[in-house]
């Protein structure tokens, strides 16, 4: 019997607010990130309509300019790591150990450590709101005007901590789903029988753990030189703005893939799913996911074109930009051909993805657009650009988190989302978006630059201001409409066999909602598309068997308070670090912060997987 | 639609060669772009309505893929990529090369920008020997090349005259360099391109496009230093300006007391048709709202926050001042 240093007794069995906290089931994970990162997706939501409400007219005086400014550097800041990388995250969480056959991730309780770490990271970001004013120099945070000679306030003191905090989370999430999808897959399932939404997971958490770093440095620098008064952005002092624009875009463009390639994955298993064929070339889907993956370290001064880098750089990075184009466009060719000839069944979810490519294709080609350099010097930093990223962003990732979500709701709840409802708000989003974000190319080419809070009306941008703005309210609707629909389905909605769309993938073979233990006897995989070859071959004994009741003990882990422990730790020290100067309070709680860090890792490290005492759980 | 080369910054009306390079490459690509993506969407919905299901819709064949048809797509996109690329590299490489520099008889402006204004400064080979340093307008002689120098005094900004040249930032510590050139005469708008803090929005300034002989005239003019007026009032505003309301402390008004650059150069500041980096006319009734209130026309600048006439209550203009001041300020000429 181990002897445990925290003699803290361990959760069995809890329920209730306790089950949820001390939960280590990716399943509840998942749907604690899906829901938590989604009301964080309505908050982003909300400082993007006060955005558009104070753009609709011109010289309006709804919002303050350094309201303002903070406005779109939190809605950027919100939807890119408090929403769609988390929403991600929580489509990896519930369904990569499903896809792949395993009863959980590698690592269950640094999974649940993650998700209240990326909480932690929003709590701190979102508080700014509260505590004497947001951050407000854009979610690039571009310097010098981060610096204190230019930003007193604590604003980007909360955007360096809380990105830092959520680095973490990133970080331990990225770990974890590599190991999982190396080391866990069922028997037989080799690296090229895995769905194409696991190897997207894959690639994307290798980004990951390859791109985080680079921020956290240019975080530390920033963070260095507003603390302790180090120069390396300070430009009074010798520092170089174009540092932190070479270390925040290394980081910044794998993240445009780290956002889009799970959008990609999702894509991937509906579209075969929907038109019960297997992915057309399987093969070059994969390959363009690990070529996109790899290129993406290879653009970043794409973003930096009109800094002044000289045209041979900048001949340099549009072609790779260019080169991009090729593994995007061969994607999006054999999702079509995967439609060709298939039985297609348009129902909400392929109605997203099909929106998806739609909307996609727009957002890649005007991509295309700026990667010719010289003429991306009249369209950088224009609302050209704020439409390009909306369709990439919004089109493309949002649509697919949407299209995954009414495809894995039953999976989850066990019950089937209304289709009605589902359709009528897709096509609100698919209207909404467009009126929304198509003009705004409009706007950037007749010379609207970004990020600035009034225009005056000889400008001529009144009339397309008030289209984009208008079509916000055809977005609120979707977004209310699909929420009543999921609240609603969630608890009365049809009820959901275990196989509603007649799958392909492994996850389809277990019943809905998922029991705990996900697979009564681990599948032995034979092909690609395991279910469905198994499902169509006649001999269904296998499927059987995992929609049963299981006959004995099962091994699984039990729940722990460790990781939500640590992660309160780092909210404590993350405010700590945030006031560090200024008080003895800030110092204080900066160091029991680091405390209870340790202390939970160190009683964590050595909590048995298992407690001996206990036998027999499921 | 989008189209609107009437708007003051559209990126359609193009004046000069720079810009027109730019668009002539929006064009080529974005046909390119159009074509492509009419012909994705009209396959993607051929197929979604082709091939919806039937209700006795038994599996279709399961195509895995065909090794043809993906070097087909593969190959062909990068082909067309080829053809953007060339242009691409081309024109990246004409407009980062000037055609006349300075040295070969071409004027050079040096822009200094600062939140939230601009000054520029005039090296002119044709005109060596005057020395001109202005704010918040250019004015540069039409048809010829114009060599620019861009150096920031704080954070980032961006130069950007839309209809004569897309935008190059202006980083501190750098000095970047583009040219420019306008061939046609007549105003354009120009404004900040980069987030710069609270008034970016309102970091504009206006680009004169003269004929050569109007373009030296200014210049001399520029370089004269400012006359001592003659009426009383006005002369009331120039004592207030170097006396007790500290003005000179920021302002230049070449030839007086008034030496700073810490805010714009005020020595000509009548003869512009702009008022605080181009976002009010130049008017006397302009003129005295700005000097009444300046944060409420140009949030966070540095007049409103740091002049004690703005900051100490007791230090306040009060209406007959605000009147002198004007008074004196329209005879910088």
């Amino acid at each position: 019997m181990v002897s445990i240093p925290f003699p803290v007794v361990r959760p069995l069995k809890p329920v209730g607010i306790w089950g949820w906290l001390t939960t280590i089931d990716h399943k509840k994970i998942g749907v604690l990130y899906g829901t938590t990162a989604f009301i964080l997706f309505l908050t982003g939501g909300v400082e993007a309509l006060l955005i558009r409400l104070q753009l609709a007219i011109p010289n309006n005086t709804l919002v303050a300019p350094e309201v303002y400014n903070q406005l779109f550097t939190m809605h950027g800041t919100t939807m890119i790591f408090l929403a769609i990388m988390p929403l991600g995250a929580a489509f990896f969480n519930f369904v990569i150990p499903l896809q792949i056959g395993a009863r959980d991730v590698a690592f269950p309780r640094l999974n649940a450590f993650s998700f209240w770490t990326f909480l932690a990271g929003a709590i701190i970001l979102k508080m700014s709101w509260v505590l004497g004013g947001a951050p407000n120099a854009g979610w690039f945070g571009y310097a010098p005007i981060t610096g204190k000679i230019f930003n007193l306030g604590h604003g980007i003191d909360f955007w360096i901590v809380g990105l830092q905090v959520l680095g973490v989370a990133s970080l331990a999430a990225a770990f974890n789903f590599i190991v999982t999808i190396v080391n866990m897959r069922a028997p037989g399932m080799t690296l090229m029988r895995m769905p194409i939404f696991t190897w997207m997971t894959l690639i994307t958490s290798i980004l990951l753990v390859l791109a985080f770093p680079v921020i956290t440095v240019a975080l530390i620098e920033l963070m260095f030189d507003r603390t302790f008064g180090t120069v390396f952005f300070v430009t009074s002092g010798g520092g170089d703005p174009l540092l932190w624009q070479h270390l925040f875009w290394v980081f910044g463009h794998p993240e445009v893939y780290i956002l889009i390639l799970p959008a990609m994955g999702i894509i991937s298993e509906i579209i075969p799913t929907f038109s019960r064929k297997p992915i057309f070339g399987y093969n070059v889907v994969v390959l363009s996911g690990v070529i996109i993956g790899f290129l993406g370290w290879m653009v970043w001064s794409h973003h930096m074109f009109t800094v002044g880098l000289g045209p041979i750089a900048n001949s340099i990075f549009a072609i790779t930009t260019m080169l991009i184009a090729i593994p995007t466009g061969v994607k999006i060719f054999n999702w079509i051909a995967t439609l060709w000839k298939g039985s297609i069944d348009l129902k909400s979810p392929m109605l997203y993805s099909i929106g998806f490519i739609v909307l996609f294709v727009i957002g890649g080609l005007s991509g295309t657009m700026h990667s010719s350099a010289a003429s991306d010097a009249q369209q950088q930093d224009t609302y050209f650009i704020v439409a390009h990223i909306h369709y990439v962003l919004f089109g493309g990732s949002l649509f697919a988190i949407f299209a995954g979500i009414h495809y894995w709701f039953p999976k989850v709840t066990g019950r089937l989302m209304n289709e009605l409802s589902g359709r009528i708000s897709f096509l609100l989003l698919f209207v909404g978006m467009n009126i929304t974000f198509f003009p705004m190319h409009f706007l950037g080419l007749d010379g609207m630059p970004r990020r600035t809070y009034t225009y005056s009306s000889e400008m001529g941008w009144d009339l397309w201001n008030l289209v984009a703005t208008l079509g916000v309210f055809f977005i609120i609707a979707a977004v209310l409409l699909f929420l009543h629909n999921v609240t609603r389905s969630w608890r009365k909605g049809e009820k959901a066999d275990s196989d509603p769309w007649d799958g392909r993938t492994l996850e389809w073979s277990i019943p809905s909602p998922v029991p705990e233990y996900n697979f009564v006897e681990i599948p032995i995989v034979k092909s690609r598309d395991d279910f469905w070859e198994k499902k169509r071959s006649g001999d269904t004994s296998e499927i059987e068997l995992n929609l049963r009741e299981p006959t004995g003990d099962i091994h699984l882990p039990q729940p722990s308070y460790w990781p939500a422990f640590a992660s309160l730790g780092m909210l404590i020290g993350g405010f700590g670090l945030v006031y560090l100067l200024d008080s003895m309070l800030g110092l204080l709680a900066a160091v029991v912060g680091g405390m209870i860090i340790m202390i939970s890792i160190y009683a964590w490290s050595f909590e048995p997987v298992n407690d001996p005492d206990v036998s027999g759980h499921h | 639609m989008g189209c609107t080369p009437d708007h003051p910054q559209s990126t359609f009306n193009v004046a000069g060669p720079v810009a027109e390079s730019q668009l002539t490459l929006f064009y080529w690509i974005l046909a390119a772009a159009v074509f492509v993506f009419v012909i994705v969407t009209a396959i993607l919905f051929w197929a979604v309505f082709r091939y919806r299901r039937k209700v006795d819709d038994k599996d279709p064949e399961q195509i895995h893929g065909n090794t043809k048809l993906e070097i087909a797509w593969t190959i062909l996109p990068a082909i067309i990529l080829v053809f953007v690329a060339i242009p691409t590299v081309i024109t990246i490489f004409d407009n980062a090369n000037s055609p006349c520099t300075y040295e070969e008889g071409c004027l050079e402006v040096t822009v200094e920008a600062a939140q939230w204004f601009w000054n520029f400064t005039y090296k002119d080979p044709s005109n060596p020997d005057l020395e001109v340093m202005t704010s918040n307008e250019m004015r540069i002689p039409v048809d010829e090349v114009v060599n620019i120098k861009l150096t920031s005094r704080d954070v980032l900004h961006s130069f950007w005259i839309p209809n004569i040249a897309g935008k190059l930032d202006i980083v501190p510590n750098h000095v970047n360099t583009m040219w420019i050139q306008s061939d046609i005469e007549g105003e354009f708008y120009a404004q900040c391109a980069e987030f710069c803090g609270i008034a970016h929005a309102l970091m504009s300034f206006r680009v004169y496009a003269d004929s050569r002989e109007e373009f030296n005239e200014w210049m001399k003019l520029q370089a004269t230093e400012a006359s001592i007026p003659a009426e009383p009032l006005a002369l009331e505003g120039k004592k207030l300006f170097e006396g007790e309301k500290q003005c000179y402390a920021c302002h230049k008004v070449m030839g007086t007391k008034a030496r700073s650059n810490v805010g714009p150069d005020l020595t000509h500041v009548a003869s512009r048709t702009q008022l605080a980096a181009g976002i009010l006319d130049n008017t006397q009734d302009n003129l005295r709202k700005w000097l009444e209130d300046p944060e409420s026309i140009k949030p966070g600048n540095k007049m409103a926050r740091q002049a004690t006439v703005y900051t100490d209550e007791t230090k306040k203009l009060n209406d007959p001042e605000i009147s002198a001041l004007v008074a004196y300020l329209q005879t910088l000429k």
